[in-house]
């Protein structure tokens, strides 16, 4: 088992007993439910707006590389400088290099996963920068050296009381546990280090390739105030986030806000295409967009998980996955937790290292129903077992699969087989959950419904 | 090298292109394998317009709309009947707030408005200071086009005075004339890109509501860090 593996087993182990915990997840996660629900049906057609939604991104995804090449011409005809990053090194160094040569001190940066997917804020802080986050939830775990809890409510498992905790420590400065005096405190201490950032860092939820354009979704209005005053603005996206045509995002956004949010739309969706442009009274000098690449193009190879690349990181499916609401988002120690984490990190990071997140799943289903542009979620996930299987066959996964092929094949084995399950049965309990017991892993935590007194042919032939 | 007005520092341009041209290859020995079977997305029955929540397809619908997703929202929304209203209207909200000095831009509703409120005004069009700025009560602003669907407030660097005017003072004011209510997001888009094809400005923004969070126990706060009041007043259209 792997390291990741065995922390995740011993993580989930833990957080799942944990009630407090899992009353914490039950209530922030109903909230959302009823306010996604409402604003579900105020679409005309939800299931065909998923249809559409996924014929865009499959067509985007299907031809990414004449996508690419027309984004990227659009902003560089408005001034914007574009670069390239093969992995997470070469993107780190890009954005270090950027802050370096402007001399920048303060950086501020508005919520990206991406940012996160390359540890960004590591590596500045190494090179001597101060970086702050700006959405309200991410400056909280970045005060308590923490990471997101979720991919759009990073700061889901905190309480109030412990939020306050936190500011009257790092900050000197917490009136109450009231929300809104916490987020004021919040919004004065980052007034102040707007006013002194020289270099903004935004992520992007789309790319519109028909007119050059990054699309930020937010509430707060930290990614517009980052857009708005350094005199220097750097986006780093995923390569896959390409959208075909700007008028897509009249479907995009009010679908985004829908499921990640239970909103009809967010508060911001603001479409950044190059720096201050001649006769506008501000923005930035210069604005630098960072693709990336990290492994991405080898999900892109993979003919049947490509659609995987569909994904505009709602969080969706983390919202309805009963894996992620018993172990929630830390277990997984990936920047992409829950069932679309479970389906791309081994093609991001290597799949016998974190294969078992493909079995974090119950396979019901849910993540694939609630993804709103029709990911197969839960296919993927056996399809990266099957996957990892081929690759490093388990020699007990191939003995004991080995011995039921004949039983299931077999009838009179078959019939044997369970008339010794009924009798092991009864026997179990004695044993149940001890080091005798062989099925000790699963039974310590679940009951096996009895095996029927009678099979259906027994009982057929009582009526003859 | 390549130009170096363009070229970022601390990365040649042979670095650059290299990179771009690795990465293009990675993707077209991708896509050359075709997608596997069975992963049709289905059926394309409808449009955008179809799929997405109705819109009533007369004016009063739609003022109607906007008005209740602004509610909603918990922003402002007044319709007033003509200009002399307007003015009436901003007079009273700066007097209730008790306005000591107002941002705007040029704009030929804000040109107009903007002297008769008799404050100290700070003009962004040449260019924002934006400790100056920061210390405004309100930013005043024209818009490109509300839209009914969501209740938003569509502006740009352009049309609205850059990009710190209408998100670093504490209040927002959006002054729209009748005839910028659009139906839904559709024809948002349709709208910019008819305005705009020639070239787009560096910012477009969908403004919905004030400022919000919810990051603390998914407690709704307004003014997080952008406007905690949006007003949006709309002249004309009344019968």
């Amino acid at each position: 088992m792997s390291t990741a593996a065995v922390q995740f087993k011993s993580d989930a182990a833990r957080l799942a007993a944990d009630l407090r915990h899992r009353a914490l997840i039950h209530t922030a996660l109903s909230k959302y439910e009823v306010k996604r629900d409402e604003m579900k049906a105020r679409f005309q057609d939800w299931q065909g707006a998923r249809t559409l939604a996924a014929a865009r991104k499959q067509e985007a995804v299907n031809h990414l590389d004449q996508y690419l090449e027309q984004f990227v011409r659009g902003l560089e005809a408005r001034g914007t400088k574009v670069h390239w990053a093969g992995n997470a090194q070469r993107a780190r160094d890009i954005i270090v290099d950027i802050v370096k040569a402007r001399n920048a001190r303060l950086i501020v940066k508005s919520k990206a996963m991406t940012a996160e997917e390359i540890h960004l804020n590591e590596a500045l802080e190494h090179a001597g920068f101060e970086v702050v986050e700006t959405d309200l939830g991410e400056f909280i775990i970045q005060l308590r050296g923490e990471a997101p809890y979720h991919i759009v409510f990073p700061a889901m498992h905190l309480l109030r009381g412990e939020i306050r905790q936190t500011f009257a420590e790092k900050l000197h400065d917490a009136p109450s546990d009231n929300p809104e005096e916490l987020t004021m405190v919040a919004r004065r201490v980052l007034r102040q280090k707007y006013m002194q950032a020289d270099v903004g860092i935004t992520g992007a939820n789309f790319a519109v390739a028909e007119t050059g354009m990054v699309s930020v979704t937010e509430n707060e209005g930290n990614a517009r105030l980052t857009a708005a005053l350094p005199r220097t603005m750097i986006t780093l996206l995923g390569i896959e986030k390409v959208v075909p045509r700007l008028a897509d995002l009249a479907l995009f956004l009010p679908m985004l806000a829908t499921v990640g949010a239970g909103q009809l739309i967010s508060g911001y969706n603001t479409m950044y295409g190059g720096p201050r442009q001649p006769g506008e009274a501000d923005g930035p000098e210069e604005f630098h967009v960072v693709l990336l690449d990290n492994n991405r193009t080898a999900l892109l190879a993979d003919a049947e998980q490509r659609e995987a690349l569909h994904c505009i990181r709602c969080g969706a499916c983390l919202n309805v996955c009963p894996i992620y609401r018993n172990v929630g988002g830390h277990t997984y120690n990936t920047t992409y937790p829950g069932p679309i984490g479970g389906v791309i990190t081994p093609h991001l990071r290597g799949l016998q290292e974190w294969k078992h997140l493909s079995y974090a799943s119950s396979l019901c289903g849910a993540c694939a129903e609630a993804c709103p542009v029709k990911i197969a979620l839960h296919h993927h996930l056996l399809r990266n077992r099957r996957n990892s299987a081929a690759a490093r066959p388990s020699f007990w996964q191939k003995l004991a699969f080995k011995a039921f092929a004949p039983v299931a094949n077999h009838r009179s084995l078959w019939k044997l087989v369970t008339k010794g399950g009924r009798l092991g049965q009864r026997l179990h309990p004695l044993i149940k959950a001890t080091p005798l017991d062989p099925a000790r892993a699963w039974t310590r935590t679940r009951d096996l419904p009895p095996i029927a007194r009678q099979s259906f042919k027994e009982w057929w032939q009582t009526r003859l | 090298m390549s130009d170096p007005a363009t070229s970022a520092p601390g990365q040649s341009g042979g670095e650059t292109t290299a990179a771009r041209q690795a990465i293009f290859a990675r993707i077209r020995e991708a896509l050359a394998v075709a997608p596997s079977a069975g992963h049709g997305v289905g059926a394309l029955a409808t449009s955008v317009v179809e799929v997405l929540p109705a819109v009533g397809a007369t004016f009063a619908e739609q003022v109607a709309l906007f008005s209740r997703n602004a509610q909603d929202l918990r922003a402002e929304f007044k319709q007033v009947a003509g200009f002399p209203e307007l003015v009436q209207e901003l007079q009273q909200l700066a007097g209730e707030a008790g306005w000591h000095r107002l941002a705007t831009h040029a704009g030929t509703l804000t040109d107009a408005i903007a002297p008769a409120l008799s404050l100290p005004v700070l003009r962004v069009d040449g260019g924002v200071d934006a400790a100056e700025l920061e210390r405004c009560d309100v930013g005043l602003t024209e818009c490109d086009a509300l839209v009914a669907q969501t209740g938003s407030v569509l502006v740009t660097s352009r049309s609205a005075g850059g990009r710190a005017l209408s998100v670093l003072p504490p209040h927002h004011v959006v002054l729209a004339r009748a005839d910028q209510l659009v139906a839904g997001l559709p024809d948002a888009f349709a709208l910019l890109e008819a305005k705009y094809a020639a070239g787009y400005p560096s910012m477009i923004s969908f403004i919905t509501g004030p400022s919000r969070t919810g990051d603390i126990e998914r407690i709704l706060v307004l003014g997080a860090h952008g406007p905690k009041r949006l007003t949006v007043l709309m002249v004309g259209g009344e019968n």
